[in-house]
């Protein structure tokens, strides 16, 4: 076993090399590229603005939108806003995560239970879920309750639906193992099912917040006491394009950071992957 | 042969039939297979190319319900899958998100009999067994074929089988890796003192490994002939090129020939 061990080390063991400019920069390539074309863009705007080419009343500016959001966060306004909507999108987001993992491993294990829930669920699936907004508010009200259903039923089918696929998708040869070592159906679905859809899921949970987000927005525009939804509702009513645009901003940034939150839990769950890069 | 062993896997008038959903008819595969494994020993199986080697094997494991007949290892009637058996898969079916070890520990997780440092300990143990020590915590997809093969037989092996299952399990692998991997095989199973049973399109593989070459017949398979492997118990490579595993080869092609022609398909190749 010595020779094989030996030929590891010298694969394995990389040469580390002097930092250097060149290669930081190489490095970081893709996300300088990124970051360069979006600040070109917002000095872009601000340049417009500024030489009088738009109306800052319609298209606000990067400084204003800038000064707003300080002077929100500065004097507090801000808060109330952001800790109802965070609220919304964690207990809604949450429910979601906890009803469609199990429920779609299921379906997608047992086949008579997907064919007998099949048309329920891909017509739910196909019905925008805004037109659901106004009978959601006639059962749970104004309040937390039907943005907590909304952003459930926003976010629930992307992770279910995906779940089956990943579920249905996994390896055969995986399975018999499973079986051929006698786990139990429990055992199955905790050693093989579920970390052979772990990608699938992950779209699922990826795809699904994004529609969360969406859930939050809505719900808040159709009728809603605070949220940031109703904040850039109430902003657009008096024409305080500055503060819509935060309240839009902020949506956004929550989009960004948290799907790279996910994507840093897709790395450790897929650190096994041998990857293609030298 | 010695027969003062005790049998260790004793089937008997064995069949099984695979059910055509859409023709609502049943295809007989196995029909009435016999056959004794001796404890210590290897028995290998061949036969034409979809005869139903695979097939018997998922059977003894457990995995495929048989129609008529019934298997029993150690007298104990096999229903479905058990501890007593281990099955090394053809394609290497390791999991790519467990490490090795975690791979050859993967039975003994499941039976949760043993403490966890225990399952990690004698997880260890087999790792060292099939020569991976240092390789502990890499994943499959960083191993050669040869090597996740060895897992994949360490991890059968792990959960402490009476009788172990190989399901043509170096098919994947070049042939130079093939031929390492058969002397392998019987090193390992000689230091862990195992009954097995092979299953290998491959003549020369099955007679290199095994104490006896059973050949099954086209589908539906019965046995057509046991062969009595009549060679050193020493294995070596050269013995490959001795007259007598000549001879033995030139037999069990025929046989198997004759079979391949029942089927209506040309015979392949030249021996």
């Amino acid at each position: 076993m010595t020779d094989m061990s030996s030929d590891r080390v010298a694969t394995g063991g990389r040469q580390r090399r002097e930092p250097s400019l060149t290669f930081w920069l190489l490095r970081h390539e893709n996300a300088l590229l990124g970051l360069g074309t979006t600040l070109a863009a917002l000095l872009l705007w601000e340049i417009a603005v500024r030489i009088g080419l738009a109306d800052p009343l319609f298209t606000s500016s990067p400084s204003r939108i800038l000064s707003a959001g300080y002077q929100m966060f500065a004097d507090g306004s801000i808060y109330p806003h952001l800790a109802i909507s965070g609220l919304e999108l964690l207990v809604g987001y949450s429910l979601a995560i906890l009803v469609a993992v199990p429920l779609g491993i299921l379906l997608g294990w047992y086949r008579r239970l997907n064919a007998a829930f099949d048309p329920i669920i891909s017509a739910l699936y196909a019905t925008p879920r805004i037109a659901l907004v106004p009978l959601i508010v006639i059962w749970f009200g104004i309040g937390l309750g039907s943005k907590f259903a909304i952003i459930f039923l926003s976010a629930i089918f992307p992770i279910l639906i995906n779940t089956i696929a990943g579920v249905q998708s996994v390896d055969r040869d995986f399975v018999k193992v499973g079986r051929s070592f006698g786990a139990s159906d429990r055992q199955m679905f905790l050693t093989v099912v579920l970390p052979a859809s772990v990608p699938f899921l992950l779209t699922g949970l990826r795809l699904g917040l994004g529609h969360a987000l969406i859930g939050i927005v809505v719900g808040e525009l159709y009728a809603a006491q605070a949220g940031i939804g109703f904040m850039i509702a109430q902003a657009g009513a008096t024409f305080q394009t500055d503060k819509l645009m935060v309240g839009i901003i902020l949506i956004a940034g929550a989009g960004v950071i948290l799907t790279n939150l996910l994507r840093l839990i897709e790395r450790r769950f897929d650190r096994w992957r041998p990857t293609n890069r030298l | 042969m010695e027969h003062s062993n005790p049998v260790k896997l004793r089937a008997r008038g064995v069949c099984l039939n695979y059910r055509n959903s859409r023709s609502n008819t049943d295809l007989r595969v196995l029909d009435g297979i016999d056959l004794d494994i001796i404890e210590g020993e290897l028995v290998s199986i061949v036969g034409p190319s979809g005869c139903g080697k695979s097939t018997f094997l998922s059977a003894v494991d457990g995995l495929m319900t048989i129609h008529g007949g019934e298997i029993r290892i150690d007298e104990r009637k096999v229903t479905r899958p058990g501890h007593d058996r281990g099955l090394v898969f053809q394609h290497d079916s390791l999991f790519p998100w467990r490490t090795v070890l975690r791979n050859v520990a993967y039975g003994l997780e499941l039976q949760r009999r043993l403490p966890k440092a225990e399952i990690r300990d004698r997880a260890r143990r087999f790792v060292e067994l099939v020569g991976l020590k240092g390789f502990e915590d890499a994943y499959p997809g960083e191993l050669s074929g040869g090597m996740r093969q060895r897992v994949n037989i360490a991890r059968a092996l792990a959960v402490d089988p009476d009788l172990l299952l190989l399901d043509e399990p170096f098919a994947a692998l070049d042939a130079q890796t093939r031929e390492y991997m058969q002397f392998e095989l019987l090193k390992i199973l000689d230091r862990a003192k195992k009954t097995a049973m092979f299953i290998t399109h491959q003549i020369d593989e099955a007679i290199f490994l095994s104490n006896r070459v059973v050949v099954f017949s086209a589908r539906p398979a019965k046995v057509k002939e046991v062969v009595d492997i009549d060679l050193p118990p020493q294995r070596t490579l050269d013995l490959k090129h001795t007259s007598r595993f000549q001879e033995i080869f030139r037999h069990i092609w025929q046989l198997i020939e004759e079979e391949t022609g029942k089927m209506g398909l040309a015979p392949a190749g030249e021996a």
